[in-house]
């Protein structure tokens, strides 16, 4: 290809609002500029005095699909900074809460964002019922949303901006005959979602990107809420830590704010998640999806996609255990003791870490809030991944349509979120 | 082939946390509703997109900036319906939040990014700028009412099996 201005203005399915332009001169890449489109709702600065109990249901509301993952992540700083520490039991419906989110999300972006893709159709709309590949899928497509869906539901009250999660505790407790019930609706959805990982790993595209750096926060149990930051290099550090090590750069046609992890580009979700801790999930999903495990540590972005699939049957496999060993016992939340201090949240949200810094007085008003979320990291990511397909593949690129698709599925590996990632003022770290 | 109605979902400024539970509420409807509505325009689903003749337009989102207003006016011309969908939509809280802003440092400070990305001086609600002729409220929004509405309107425009 020659000369091209192409303009993608509104990328379709993912999380909200994006658009890609690139510029091609006499063979070459000229210029290349990925932009997260949502206006601003400036939410950094609209707690600001807000009170610590309304807090985590307020920054929820960042983000509709993301929403669980802000509203642990916000109770976790504001304990963090109360210097409180949730009961066993609220750990655990915690967790739960949390798969259920990671079933939610990875199924709404597998099945209605990427396996379009992979059928070279437009849309699971547009699934042929009478395919009987089509039409499993199809079916695979709802009855996974829906039992991830029913897990938010059954803990959280709700599966977007779950209503019972509070800090201190949870202010309504799950039925344990639901929660059983949830379990047998998990355990229905493994091999549908065994299926799904085959097809990824079968179909998917390949784009190996080069010095990129993986971070993502693991525990033991690959439990998405605890542990410590591992990168690639080896080097682990704090949660407490993670905030020194961020750079923010300022796009200047892009709503959101792009993020460098120790100087480099870098890249936060499922994939580096898989890269720095695959040995730590769940032991029946090491043993069902062992041979695709072997794939990992990846280069390969569209992997992210196939280490979604994975994580879904961890959180499968995760949540059946949980349920099996957890007996409900009556507990109220707890309501702490107020006092000054600062508190960071970091827990793994489907897409990457999310890292939350909260200042409080002594009344347990919100002083200062600092939010990073994963696709304000994983920005930079984005637009230099769609340069190098297009510097690599320039010779053998013929038509517009052909780069914009090829452009919608890079954009849609990263599974980024629009929402996110456009709503806070820019800040520094020193 | 028989009539079915024809709807587009679109987003403005919001968390879109209804447009994911529409793709929830998808789960148990989209058997039953896959003869009887057509999906002309929803981003998060598909890419071909149509704001022509539409039975039924749903809103989710406040509005931010003149682009999004005249968009919104657009689809207003487009349609015979138009539904508000979600609190920001329906009230323009919390998406309108900077509206609420009285501190004079904090309002410089958005200031630059406000003229930069031409935001509108004020958030506004939907049946701010256009007509509406329902609204889904809630944070998100509720699922029961948003079916009532799609039941209505299968049955006022005549669609077989409402």
């Amino acid at each position: 290809m020659h000369d091209l201005d192409l303009n993608l203005a509104d990328i379709s399915k993912i999380e909200g609002k994006a658009s890609c332009s690139i510029k091609i001169r006499n063979g070459k890449v000229d210029d290349v500029k990925f932009s997260i489109a949502e206006y601003k709702r400036f939410y950094t600065k609209a707690i600001q005095g807000k009170d610590i109990l309304a807090l985590p249901q307020l920054t929820a509301r960042i983000c509709g699909t993301c929403s669980n993952a802000h509203l642990l992540c916000a109770i976790k700083a504001v304990e963090n900074a109360l210097q409180f520490t949730p009961s066993p039991q609220t750990v655990v419906l915690r967790k739960l809460l949390n798969y259920g989110l990671i079933i939610r999300d990875h199924a709404l972006h597998l099945y209605v964002f990427v396996l379009p893709d992979l059928f070279k159709k437009d849309s699971i709309l547009d699934f042929d019922e009478n395919d009987p590949i089509e039409h499993k899928f199809l079916d695979s497509a709802f009855k996974v949303k829906a039992a991830g869906n029913l897990l938010g539901i059954t803990v959280g009250g709700r599966s977007v901006h779950a209503p019972y999660a509070a800090v201190g505790g949870f202010t309504r407790l799950p039925d344990q005959k639901q929660l059983l019930e949830v379990r047998n609706k998990l355990l229905n959805i493994r091999n549908d979602v065994l299926e799904l990982i085959e097809l990824l790993n079968l179909r998917d595209s390949k784009l190996i990107r080069k010095d990129l750096l993986y971070a993502a926060l693991i525990d033991d149990e690959f439990s998405f809420l605890n542990g410590r930051i591992l990168e690639t290099s080896g080097k682990r550090i704090n949660e407490e830590e993670f905030g020194n090590f961020l750079e923010s750069l300022i796009i200047p046609y892009s709503q959101a704010t792009g993020y460098k992890y120790r100087g480099k580009i870098y890249m936060v979700g499922a994939l580096a998640r898989l890269n720095l801790g695959k040995d730590k999930l769940h032991v029946k999903t090491k043993q069902s999806a062992g041979k695709f495990l072997s794939v990992f540590p990846s280069d390969n972005i569209y992997h992210n996609n196939l280490a979604q699939a994975i994580e879904i049957l961890h959180a499968v496999d995760s949540s059946v255990d949980l349920i099996d060993n957890l007996k409900i016992s009556p507990e109220r939340p707890i309501l702490p003791q107020r006092r000054e201090g600062a508190g960071v949240g970091v827990i793994e949200a489907p897409r990457g870490t999310l890292y939350y810094r909260l200042e409080v007085d002594n009344l347990g008003k919100i002083k200062k809030g600092k939010i990073v979320v994963p696709t304000g990291q994983n920005q930079i990511g984005i637009e230099v991944s769609i340069r190098q397909y297009l510097e690599e593949n320039i010779n053998n690129l013929q038509k517009k349509e052909e780069i914009e698709n090829i452009v919608e599925t890079i954009v849609r590996s990263y599974d980024p979120c629009m929402s996110c990632a456009s709503h806070f003022l820019k800040f520094k770290y020193l | 082939m028989a009539r079915k109605l024809k709807i587009g979902w679109f987003s403005f400024s919001c968390s879109e946390d209804s447009t994911i539970i529409f793709t929830e509420i998808l789960n148990d409807y989209y058997r039953q509703w896959k003869n009887l509505i057509d999906f002309k325009s929803i981003l998060v689903m598909q890419r071909k997109s149509s704001i022509e003749d539409l039975d039924v337009a749903f809103i989710e989102g406040a509005i931010t900036s003149d682009s999004q207003e005249e968009k919104l006016k657009k689809i207003r011309k487009n349609t015979k319906k138009l539904v508000a969908v979600g609190s920001c939509a329906v009230i323009g809280m919390p998406s309108s939040q900077r509206n609420q802003f009285v501190d004079e440092n904090l309002n410089k400070e958005i200031a630059e990014i406000l003229i930069r990305f031409q935001y509108k001086e004020k958030v506004l609600k939907v049946s701010d700028i256009v007509k509406v002729d329902d609204n889904v409220p809630g944070c998100p929004m509720n699922e029961a009412v948003f079916l009532q509405v799609i039941n209505k309107y299968l049955k006022e425009f005549g669609i077989s099996h409402a």
